[in-house]
């Protein structure tokens, strides 16, 4: 299962931290598959990440790897792109950290259209810190800071990202996890702000308040709500998995490059 | 050298960054600041570098601690409340030891305050601001030709020592217009790179130099950087012994190099009883009080700490057993620090906390009044 992709990994850093039944490590090996799919050089791939359990990824990687501060992996990576747009740049974020504190970075990394690949790890709870509301939390559900259900509505975070500038939208789940393998690729195949929002479970933080009896409940949950486009929604609980969106738009890097070159021919 | 020039304060401290090599800028605009993002993203596409205005002074400083991790040297430049919300990120830089330069105009506060009118009141939150304890180096320009030359300056400890360096102004400086002369030469310092293979490289090595040679993303050392405590591969631990190593080394890093870091102007100091210690604008009324109280024959010195984190304790303490008149415009953070040196009672203060600059009579009759007693 795993010998494919040792090369990718620190081996000597696992085992990993997640709790037995978390879906970030197959998450992990899905977003490492799509970088042995591309055959991109390790050298040139660069992983950043903000805060909380899906934000440990990097550290297990064998790539030019920064675990940043909380909501904040989308500026350090900005800022690594826009100085070295040669590099392969992968952004690892949680739900908590990338819609709640890092909201406002999400909308503006979307509204430049940099070429980072960004992936959203929605557990529906802020994991690390023991099972509190976040803003992709559904309504009605329960962790320790909503005890009596949650009474906010989540963010779309992908119509989010769109409606703020991104050019590729995508969803899947740990359970579709060939496909997410899929989507990372053409995510990072997509050139501009791509946002691949990967569901995954959290049996001990979320699924335990929430009814599910066993993490393997809660991928069938994955499994039974996902439906693809042109599918019809059975359940309000129904999400689409695929590819959401995709249009194409100046890239950020791309337009620095051409002032730089429009500058040079105007002052020769 | 070159030939003089008028200039502004904050476009000399965009010119020396440039002078600096410095290929990155990320800023948010805020008064009185702004002009050096003025300055940087006219003049970084011309010579092939880059400025992006971020969404806050929170992405700005994550910005430029990206690209400095690619290897370009980074530039930052705000005000107080900017500079609040930049503590945690600038708290990571030190944390993980990426060289970057933040300027700090400063002006009234707390809170919004008074944007236009200057302040030297974050003098405590360019030393403590972020969380946690740690090392920070800040320095105070006094002249326009100092924030040129300082800014270079800012930049070669930063490369030297792998820390973040707070470049604290105060409006008056910012704004202030006059002479400079470009020197014709400059030194400048690179950071130290791994002269090892990929394999041995250890990022946070702990050797005796205490400042590790740092490799460039993408460059064939892949590693790992991160803000929780780190061992030497620069791996999370919590492990008691690898916290005590890291934080042994983070914290006490500067101190072989002090003489190197801590750059004071001594003013007539040898004969004087009273000895002014004022930096940024407050320096220049200092000075001009100074002279005029030399007419008169009072026996006045000056001492000007141009780096003011660490504060050059070493090279004040010399002169135990005078009396001190600290002048600051803030309500004595500085004068705290001189106070725990000398104790109470060889320490004046005069500040001033209404936006109006501190005057050269201010200072005058203060002297009067303490050499009277």
């Amino acid at each position: 299962m795993f010998n494919d992709i040792a090369q990718y990994f620190r081996t000597d850093t696992l085992p990993h931290i997640w709790c037995p039944g978390c879906g970030i490590g197959t998450i992990t090996a899905a977003i490492v598959r799509a970088i042995k799919t591309l055959q991109l050089d390790q050298n040139k791939v660069i992983f950043v990440s903000g805060i909380g359990c899906s934000s440990r990824m990097p550290g297990y990687l064998d790539f030019n790897t920064i675990h940043t501060t909380h909501g904040r992996a989308l500026p350090f990576a900005t800022g690594i792109k826009a100085a070295r747009p040669e590099l392969d740049v992968f952004v690892i974020m949680g739900d908590g950290d990338s819609t709640a504190i890092g909201g406002n970075h999400l909308i503006h990394a979307s509204r430049r259209n940099i070429d980072l690949t960004a992936i959203v790890i929605n557990n529906s709870i802020y994991g690390m810190t023991g099972g509190q509301t976040s803003p992709l939390t559904p309504h009605d559900k329960r962790g320790t800071t909503s005890p009596f259900g949650n009474l906010e509505r989540p963010f779309q975070v992908l119509e989010l990202a769109k409606a703020a500038g991104a050019t590729y939208g995508a969803r899947a789940t740990a359970f579709h996890n060939q496909l997410l393998t899929k989507l990372v690729i053409d995510a990072y195949n997509n050139p501009g702000f791509s946002l691949v929002e990967a569901i995954s479970q959290c049996p001990v933080s979320y699924g335990r308040r929430n009814k599910f009896k066993t993490p393997a409940d809660m991928l069938l949950w994955q499994k039974e709500h996902a439906y693809k486009a042109g599918q019809r929604i059975g359940h309000e609980d129904d999400f689409q998995i695929g590819e959401i969106f995709s249009s194409q738009a100046p890239e950020y890097t791309k337009e620095y490059d051409k002032l730089r070159q429009r500058l040079k021919e105007v002052s020769r | 050298m070159s030939n003089p020039k008028l200039m502004q304060g904050n476009e000399a401290v965009a010119e020396g960054a440039l002078a600096a090599g410095v290929l990155f800028y990320a800023g948010y605009p805020i008064t009185p600041s702004t002009e050096i993002a003025e300055k940087m993203a006219e003049r970084l596409p011309l010579v092939g570098g880059s400025f992006i205005q971020m969404e806050d002074e929170i992405g700005s400083m994550a910005a430029i601690i990206g690209a400095s991790l690619t290897g370009l040297k980074a530039l930052t430049a705000t005000s107080g409340p900017g500079f609040s919300l930049m503590q945690e990120n600038l708290g990571y830089a030190v944390a993980t030891e990426v060289p970057c330069v933040v300027v700090n105009v400063q002006r009234g506060g707390p809170s919004t305050g008074l944007p236009t009118s200057p302040a030297q009141a974050d003098v405590m939150q360019a030393r403590w601001g972020t969380h946690g304890d740690h090392p920070i180096i800040a320095i105070t320009p006094s002249t326009v030709q100092e924030c040129y030359v300082l800014t270079v300056i800012a930049f070669n400890l930063a490369e030297e020592y792998r820390i973040p360096v707070i470049l604290l102004m105060d409006e008056v400086i910012g704004h202030l217009r006059e002479k400079v002369v470009l020197p014709d030469q400059l030194t400048i310092v690179n950071r130290k790179k791994p002269d090892v293979p990929p394999g041995e490289y250890l990022p946070y090595e702990n050797d005796d130099s205490m400042i590790p040679a740092m490799a460039n993303f993408g460059d064939g050392y892949r590693y790992h950087v991160t803000g929780l405590t780190h061992n030497q591969k620069g791996l999370s631990s919590g492990n008691p012994e690898v916290t005590k190593s890291f934080m042994q080394r983070l914290t006490q890093k500067l101190n072989p190099y002090l003489d190197r870091i801590q750059m004071v102007e001594e003013v007539q100091l040898e004969d004087a009883d009273l000895i002014l210690i004022a930096y940024g604008c407050s320096a220049r009324s200092a000075m001009e009080a100074l002279h005029i109280a030399r007419g008169r024959g009072l026996k006045v010195g000056l001492f000007r700490p141009i780096t003011i984190w660490p504060f050059p304790q070493k090279q004040l303490e010399k002169y135990v057993g005078r009396k001190f008149l600290v002048v600051e415009m803030n309500t004595g953070q500085l004068a705290g620090e001189i106070e725990r040196i000398f104790g109470n009672k060889a320490v004046e203060r005069l500040n001033r906390i209404d936006g109006e600059l501190i005057t050269p009579k201010e200072v005058l009759d203060k002297i009067g009044g303490v050499c009277n007693v």
